[in-house]
């Protein structure tokens, strides 16, 4: 527990920060609705019109006359790519900055088993990352409420909860590399995060690459599949928690033994 | 005899990298030992191995009669380390640090911590109320020897940990070590500066190139053979055989002598010097001893057999 609530501490400033803007960046959204909502429907068919460049943002699906339409392309880039950075940094730097900074040497020759190190530090990331889902959910009810709308909870929630697999799945898949690299790997991180994301684009592009969906967490985490479907893709979310799991399991195979310079 | 380290042809080799070779190593419990050898000799390889750090490449490490790798963590209860260049997390204080150590062995063991930690604060001076990044490498090096020792370890592996500190703390330093191991505790500590190993270790080792070349007492390390021979009023030595490592300072000339005594008194009994000592080398020159420039291993046999 001791280290745990280390790295909580530790991770506080960096947390506070990613919460604040994506939750405050949520919360813009939603209040200029209203405003916009009405030119929207508008304008709903000019965005589902432009062929692929609508089909890779899900825009040929959604209806952004509608709130939760709207609300799907806004936080599935607000709190789908803002919280995977902020999940693939938590992951990446779990165990490289340790050994980056030094303090690796100090950590491990205490007498804490290196599997409960790893146990604590991914309980430690699974905390932070509810914090901000939890915050992030807050505020979005308390924003919704504001502007009066009503949007189905059910959905809501289902996107909420694929936001926060794909936050997960991300953390853990940067988990596992971060116990093989030594240097900190923070670019590994955000670059691990905008690969998923543009995978999903390109998945999104052709049929030929649909394929690809099953490789990023945001195949899963679609907000105009979710909205017309009503429901997170089986076979998509499956693949993607085995990949958070196998993240998981490479970290606990390699760090157990790994040399520490 | 209980080992306190035992180690049986121990390797690591990283990739291709050599790091030890074939390390043969006991301290006994109780001991004070030092573990000399240059830069890149392998001395913290093989301390990092003792540690669980590093998985060895070939043979075995034990501690207290235990496997340094599978009884890991137990053992980790009972030793305190001290890393030749202390990092710890940089934007906390000195005293979250040190609770921070003590915590991480436990909930129990950390609570008798704090008295300990706090004389051992006190008596190295170090105040811990700043910031780690606000301290000096002797100051991180202070809050290093605090998370070593305020456990009260029973063997204490402390690589190069004096360099950073300055001479008072230096003694300090030694002071508490020695109290430590009064107490019943191992001292085990790798360094280069040879005078400070001779002053305080019972035992030492030598290491050069991965290579474990001798380990003996500080006295037997000693008798190597050499004398150190200082005359005044000559110009060349008396004699050509045996002699190394000629100095030459004013009218005072010192050289390092491996032949029988009755030659070289006989060769200075001739000579009009005006004044003579014969000393037992230091261990810096019995270090020199074992890294001749050539590379090939000196062993006192071989300089005896030489002369």
């Amino acid at each position: 527990m001791t280290l745990l609530r280390h790295e909580l501490r530790q991770g506080r400033i960096s947390l506070c920060i990613w919460t604040a803007i994506i939750a405050s960046m949520t919360a813009l959204c939603i209040l200029i609705y209203p405003e916009i909502g009405s030119q929207m429907s508008a304008v709903s068919g000019m965005f589902s019109d432009m062929g692929v460049f609508s089909a890779a943002f899900g825009m040929d699906k959604l209806n952004f006359g509608e709130f939760l339409g709207f609300f799907g392309v806004e936080c599935g880039n607000i709190l789908g790519l803002g919280g995977a950075f902020f999940a693939a940094l938590l992951g990446i730097q779990a165990l490289a900055k340790e050994e980056k900074d030094g303090t690796a040497e100090f950590l491990l020759t205490h007498p804490v088993s290196r599997s409960g190190i790893l146990l604590q530090k991914l309980s430690a990331l699974f905390i932070q990352i509810v914090i901000l889902n939890l915050a992030v959910i807050a505020v979005t009810l308390l924003s919704v409420t504001a502007i009066g709308e009503q949007p189905d909870p059910g959905t809501l929630s289902l996107l909420f909860l694929a936001y926060f697999l794909l936050q997960l799945e991300t953390a853990a898949v940067c988990f596992g590399i971060s116990a093989f690299i030594r240097n900190g790997g923070t670019s590994i991180g955000l670059g691990m995060a905008a690969l998923f994301y543009f995978v999903n684009i390109i998945a999104n592009l052709t049929q030929k690459a649909k394929f690809l969906k099953y490789v990023t967490p945001f195949g899963y985490a679609e907000s105009a599949d979710i909205i017309t479907g009503k429901t997170i893709n089986g076979p998509y979310l499956a693949v993607g928690m085995a990949f958070a799991l196998l993240g998981t399991a490479a970290a606990f195979f390699w760090y157990r033994r790994k040399d520490i310079r | 005899m209980a080992y306190a380290v035992q180690t049986s042809s121990l390797t690591k080799y990283y990739g291709k990298a050599r790091g030890i070779i074939d390390l043969n190593l006991t301290v006994e419990e109780g001991d004070f030992f030092g573990f000399i050898g240059p830069n890149g000799a392998g001395k913290s390889t093989t301390i990092r191995t003792l540690l669980g750090l590093l998985s060895p490449t070939g043979g075995t490490a034990e501690i207290f009669g235990k496997n340094s790798l599978t009884h890991r963590t137990a053992l980790l209860a009972d030793i305190g380390y001290m890393p030749s260049e202390a990092s710890f997390y940089q934007n906390r204080k000195v005293r979250e640090i040190i609770k921070l150590s003590a915590d991480l062995r436990g909930a129990a063991r950390g609570k008798d911590c704090a008295s300990e930690a706090a004389r051992l604060c006190e008596r190295l001076k170090l105040d811990t109320e700043k910031k780690i990044r606000e301290l000096s490498l002797g100051n991180r090096k202070k809050v290093s020897v605090v998370c070593a020792l305020q456990h009260k370890p029973r063997l204490c592996i402390l690589d190069e940990p004096t360099s950073g500190l300055d001479p008072l703390m230096q003694r300090e330093f030694y002071q508490i070590l020695e109290e430590r191991n009064q107490e019943g505790a191992t001292v085990f500590l790798s360094s280069h500066v040879l005078s400070e190993v001779q002053r305080h270790c019972r035992r030492a080792a030598v290491i050069r190139e991965g290579q474990l070349l001798i380990s003996d007492t500080i006295e037997n390390l000693g008798h190597t053979g050499a004398k150190r021979v200082t005359v005044r009023g000559l110009k060349e030595p008396p004699l050509s055989e045996a002699v190394r490592d000629i100095k030459r300072n004013g009218d005072t000339m010192t050289f390092l002598y491996s032949g029988s005594p009755q030659k070289l008194l006989a060769a200075l009994a001739s000579l009009p010097l005006t004044d003579v000592t014969i000393a037992e080398p230091d261990l810096e020159e019995i270090f020199m001893h074992y890294y001749t420039p050539d590379g090939r291993r000196q062993t006192p046999e071989a300089d005896k057999e030489e002369s």
